[in-house]
């Protein structure tokens, strides 16, 4: 049987990602990729993978699945939730864990994650990564263009996903201290492209209010909600290109910021646009959660690009060796005592 | 020489913007540029994207900043006066047919034409490829002529079928996948414009195209010929100039 991960619940909605596809905007194929890619790295750091290799990315409510495998080396990184280690489907209880860790599940036990907190996107990354064709450079699933990730859709129950590798490599676990993957209260953006559709009081109008992240977000946009931006000169534009992080102002004067699936190309005034080193926490915002956005410059959103890029080589350096020994490796210790006759039933 | 503005869309893109209507003379501009910079690519730029009017630049502030990138447009830019592009020509087969055509009908009546003008009118010119955007190998195609110039539908459709040919005020589209749609469909294209296998699109931008009106059962056959990848269809020629 090939190595894979059967998905016995798809969660709401679980989709593969790597770091999406760029270069064929022109084409009206979305960029896509993880929602948060500080995630995505450290799930993958923590596992060993290369940076950019696919993986599970969990929204609100994570997946449930069964390893087909002899044994695999799993990692968790994003939201915090509770993930249970079952011995089969029909366990009820079984070890608890926590993410940002790796841990090494074997045949036949069933991990359950539950609902995520803190941030809306879970990254489940699987040493060696999953076995799945990329198309255009990519293993990222577009919904919309119905290419990519598993089928061209989000994950669904009785979904086999295929694994490169059938064993785990013999090593230790780790865990990453240190790294900040909660919901941010503030984002930066830099003004424009079409920030002259909006009067200065509109403007600090924009950059004062406190929004809530409401319902009907989804990959493509984050839908806001607070004081209105009211336009200078209408709202309808000759459409353009979009850039991620890209902050749409339609009719009704609530914001839309444009996420990883966003169309290629849209229709309304862009009042700002979120700086990439922003867009990973800008990614984790759930629905609900309140948000407001701080002007800065394109240098200084530059410096803070170049700062991301060195905490992105620093991941390597945050993991930490889990000390706790697994049950399997406390029993061996336990055995080896017992043998040697250095064990005392007293201590 | 076209003026053009600058504008910064966030860190790691750019808009160059030559106006803000749909006119063959801005999107030469555009695509010129596009061309331009795609055929000579200097380190940190990540990809163009041209638009009606506008080009976005993509690039890597930390190896290309931002300046340096502004710099080699404007240089750019003087070097293309004589504002030249290259694109295909094609001949898009389009069955108008009643089992596809199901806004052709409302569109006749709206416009005061029969739904034989309607095809006449459709198919009796030559369009300009705008831009690729909204789905994967989704070419918008103008002008549509102005009598068949409408609105579009105060409720879209949460569904059409991939394929479907359709028009809403200037421009024409060939939707590539199912997709909800609010434009007036009078027909349908046998021939993907996004191959799924290949992941490439038919249509580029600055291609021209004129639909070829096919019957039904012609529609058929080449949809099974499509289908069973013996039919790749070919640019009729290629052509180097302005769009206009």
């Amino acid at each position: 049987m090939n190595p894979a991960l059967r998905i016995i619940s798809p969660g709401l909605s679980t989709t593969v990602q790597d770091l999406g596809r760029p270069g064929f905007q022109r084409l009206g194929v979305a960029l896509g990729g993880a929602l948060d890619p500080l995630a995505l790295r450290a799930a993958n750091s923590l596992v060993g993978n290369p940076g950019n290799t696919g993986v599970l990315e969990a929204v609100y409510v994570g997946p449930s699945f069964a390893v087909d495998a002899d044994d695999v080396r799993l990692s968790f990184a994003g939201a915090d939730t509770a993930i249970e280690i079952l011995d089969d489907a029909h366990s009820t209880a079984g070890e608890t864990i926590t993410p940002m860790r790796s841990i090494r599940v074997r045949r036949g036990q069933v991990v359950r994650v539950g609902s995520l907190k803190n941030s809306a996107t879970l990254c489940i990354a699987v040493e060696g990564g999953f076995d799945i064709a990329p198309v255009l450079g990519s293993v990222s699933t577009d919904s919309r263009g119905k290419m990519g990730g598993w089928q061209g859709r989000a994950l669904i129950a009785g979904d086999v996903l295929p694994l490169h590798r059938a064993t785990a490599i013999e090593r230790d676990e780790y865990r990453i201290d240190g790294l900040d993957l909660i919901a941010p209260r503030c984002c930066r953006a830099v003004l424009g492209p079409q920030s002259d559709y909006f009067s200065d009081e509109e403007i600090e109008r924009f950059f004062a209010t406190e929004y809530t992240v409401s319902a009907g977000s989804n990959r493509m946009g984050m839908r806001l909600e607070g004081t209105p931006i009211r336009h200078r000169c209408g709202f309808n534009i000759v459409s353009d290109a979009i850039a991620t992080g890209s902050i749409q102002v339609p009719g009704n004067g609530q914001p839309i910021v444009l996420l990883a699936d966003h169309q290629t190309t849209g229709g309304y005034p862009k009042i700002a646009t979120v700086i990439s080193a922003d867009l990973p926490a800008l990614g984790r915002l759930p629905i609900g959660s309140k948000v407001s956005f701080a002007p800065i410059t394109v240098e200084e959103a530059v410096a803070e690009r170049r700062k991301l890029s060195a905490a992105i080589d620093e991941i390597g350096g945050k993991l930490v060796r889990i000390s706790t020994p697994s049950a399997a490796v406390a029993a061996r210790l336990l055995e080896c005592n017992l043998i040697s006759g250095v064990y005392d039933a007293a201590a | 020489m076209l003026d053009y503005k600058v504008l910064s869309a966030g860190d790691t893109a750019l808009v160059v913007e030559f106006g803000d209507r749909i006119d063959r003379e801005l999107s030469t501009a555009v695509l010129s540029l596009a061309q331009a910079l795609d055929a000579g690519p200097i380190a940190g730029i990540v990809e163009t994207v041209p638009t009606f009017r506008s080009l976005m630049v993509h690039y890597e502030p930390l190896v290309l900043p931002e300046s340096s990138l502004v710099a080699h447009i404007d240089e750019q830019m003087k070097n293309l006066t004589a504002r030249q592009v290259t694109g295909h020509v094609w001949h898009l087969p389009a069955c108008y047919d009643q089992r596809f055509a199901i806004d052709l009908d409302d569109v006749a009546r709206r416009t005061s034409l029969t739904p034989q003008q309607v095809v006449e009118r459709h198919s009796g010119l030559t369009y300009h490829v705008y831009m690729l955007g909204f789905l994967p190998g989704q070419a918008y195609m103008g002008e549509v002529p102005a009598e068949l110039a409408l609105d579009r539908l105060a409720t879209p459709r949460t569904k059409i079928p991939a394929g479907s040919l359709a028009i809403a005020a200037t421009m024409s589209c060939v939707f590539p996948l199912e997709t909800p749609c609010g434009w007036h469909i009078i027909g349908r294209c046998p021939i993907p414009l996004w191959d799924h296998a290949r992941a490439t699109a038919l249509l580029a931008p600055a291609d021209k195209v004129t639909f070829v009106p096919v019957s039904a059962r012609e529609y058929d056959t080449l949809v099974t010929r499509a289908s069973e990848d013996v039919l790749r269809l070919e640019p009729v020629s290629e052509f180097f100039g302005a769009v206009a």
